[in-house]
């Protein structure tokens, strides 16, 4: 293998007789989405990776400086669709910052506990295609089993499931539904032991141990300067999660871990993951008991006009850092709205993770990332 | 439903008011004692602190200007110092993790772009935003040496304001295909705009919209 210089000065590398491009994707059931991935492989093994993206661009942050501040609140939530309510709290906190105001604390709880429900669903999607991708079908079926009952709390409380819109600047529309807190404690008494059946099938799984384990290693330092965030830069070591680092909503009233792994390998990321749904589950039990009285949207007028400035605000999303950098000029647009997603940033750092695997592990590695390609193109 | 195509007036970006009356406020992750809670107030307020006179004793008149707004640090370096100063602020003041980086435009100013970096530091558990001013066709260092991250990112920002990263090594759009013409997140580019040309030679449509 060398490099050669064609017409127009472009350096290219001449391949050996022993070395293909493989085209994964952008049609292919592993990739979750419209992902491209160009694999340079040497024999059945990967010396070189290439992402190809941007097939699901909508230009979002273009949108958003032609909308005002709430018209754009519901783009937020088709980014990463998966765990739409977790891109909505983002938004409107970025903007409440922004103005200069805080929700009300009723609405902060509630805020949580969805957020954390959100959370929770979006581990077990992550976990049923996960597993469905490396061959075991089984938790698949109980994994959308229990998000079903999440998606009805949302609709309940919402009206819709997937992209609720269930947050607004300065606090919430709707009120909790009466039923609201009995069917979060219900989902959350059965859910540990749900948990526990997940890893009964999977855990000391054999097959699952011998897919994952050592499987697209990430060290801690390769972690951060890749910007890696989220379950995968906790499962390489590092014991960084914003709901503690730098609380938002209200979390710095709830007890909880963050659970870290040591090898930073697909196995520990399941691990992590596993120990996350665990924690949110206690976060809604101990969040439904103390649900203050009192309103549930602060007072923000009907029409939003931050002072000129600019704002970073970010949360732990269930992928991980989840940051709008929005820049206001005074008028009832944003001036420029950028959305920091997780996805994008880690799927960065899969090249580094897939090179010396064979083929069959890439699968194992684009799942372990855990992407939403809704929010890496935007 | 405002998507005409009128187009927005870009305000001044904001100036630290040079000898204002500004109450100190303390960098964001205070390890320092505790300050009777500034009046909330909204916008930019110079900054002076520990962490600027570093900057300041380093970079002198480099470090053009520093101001706080919603309590959130942020220091404007010259373009040409740039990867001094990133250098500097991941070695020596521990911003290890590129949160973010990203540009903004502002077509009426001389140099019509802000590269926006917004960093966060682990061990002070705290933000820092730097930014640096960048004229049309001038080419900004790329910071993918001092945190690899950036090799995306810097992309990102090619791909929609047309910024050229000097020593990127793989510098090339990320989202959109690569023979497409023009810079989408250019205020001078329309919301309605696209590449007609690509769309009909690709899609084999006359338009997107």
């Amino acid at each position: 293998m060398g490099t050669t210089r064609i017409p127009g000065g472009v350096e290219t590398t001449v391949l050996g007789a022993d070395e293909i491009i493989l085209n994964m994707g952008p049609q292919h059931p592993s990739t979750h989405g419209v992902l491209r991935v160009k694999l340079r492989l040497d024999g059945e093994k990967v010396a070189g990776s290439e992402c190809v993206i941007g097939y699901l661009h909508r230009g979002v942050e273009k949108i958003a400086e032609h909308r005002n501040y709430q018209q754009f609140a519901p783009y937020v939530d088709r980014m990463d669709y998966i765990a739409a309510v977790s891109n909505g709290l983002g938004y409107c906190e970025a903007v409440e910052k922004l103005l200069g105001v805080e929700a009300p604390p009723r609405a902060r709880v509630i805020r949580t506990i969805l957020t954390e429900l959100g959370r929770i669903a979006s581990h077990l999607f992550w976990l049923g295609t996960h597993a469905l991708d490396i061959g075991a079908l089984t938790p698949l079926f109980y994994c959308l089993r229990e998000r079903e009952e999440i998606l009805k709390i949302y609709e309940n409380y919402c009206g819709a499931r997937l992209t609720t819109h269930a947050f607004r600047v300065g606090g919430l529309q709707y009120e909790a539904y009466d039923e609201f807190e009995k069917d979060v404690e219900r989902f959350c008494k059965e859910f540990d032991r749900r948990v526990n059946e997940y890893e009964a099938l999977l855990t000391e799984n054999r097959i699952w141990v011998g897919r994952t384990k050592g499987i697209g290693i990430l060290s801690a330092h390769d972690a951060i300067a890749m910007g890696v965030t989220g379950p995968v830069l906790r499962a390489s070591g590092v014991q960084w999660d914003l709901r503690k680092a730098i609380p938002y909503a209200a979390y710095d009233q709830f007890e909880f871990s963050i659970p870290t792994g040591k090898n930073g390998d697909t196995y520990d990321r399941y691990l992590v993951r596993m120990e996350e749904m665990r924690q949110s589950r206690n976060i809604c039990l101990q969040a439904i008991e103390k649900i203050p009285t009192g309103p549930i949207l602060g007072k923000v007028g009907k029409v939003l006009k931050p002072p000129p400035g600019e704002v970073y605000h970010s949360i732990e999303a269930p992928k991980g850092e989840l940051g709008y950098y929005i820049v206001s000029d005074g008028t009832t647009q944003p001036y420029r709205v950028r959305i920091r997603p997780p996805s994008l940033i880690n799927l960065e750092a899969l090249d580094q993770m897939v090179r010396g695997h064979l083929v069959a592990d890439v699968v194992a590695i684009i799942g372990t990332l855990d992407i939403v390609l809704g929010e890496v193109d935007r | 439903m405002t998507n005409g195509p009128e187009e927005k007036q870009p305000p001044v970006p904001p100036q630290a008011a040079e000898g204002a009356a500004t109450p100190v406020v303390p960098p964001k992750p205070a390890a320092a004692p505790p300050k009777p809670p500034a009046p909330p107030k909204e916008g930019p307020v110079a900054l002076d602190n520990e962490l600027v006179k570093r900057y300041r004793a380093r970079f002198g008149e480099a470090l053009r200007e520093a101001w706080t707004d919603r309590k959130q640090a942020i220091l404007v370096v010259s373009l040409d110092h740039l990867l001094e100063a990133a250098q500097f602020t991941r070695d020596d003041e521990q911003f290890d993790l590129l949160t973010d980086l990203t540009a903004v435009d502002w077509p009426k100013r001389e140099k019509r772009f802000d590269l926006v970096l917004n960093l966060y530091s682990f061990s002070k558990n705290g933000r820092l935003r730097i930014k640096a001013q960048v004229g049309e066709g001038e080419p900004a260092p790329s910071v993918t040496g001092i945190w690899p991250t950036a090799d995306w990112l810097e992309r990102e920002v090619y791909d929609m304001f047309g910024i050229v990263f000097s020593g990127h090594p793989n510098l090339k759009r990320l989202l959109l295909p690569e023979e497409w013409e023009g810079f989408p997140l250019r205020k001078d580019y329309d919301i309605l705009q696209q590449d007609d040309a690509w769309v009909r030679e690709n899609l084999g449509i006359e338009s997107g919209q």
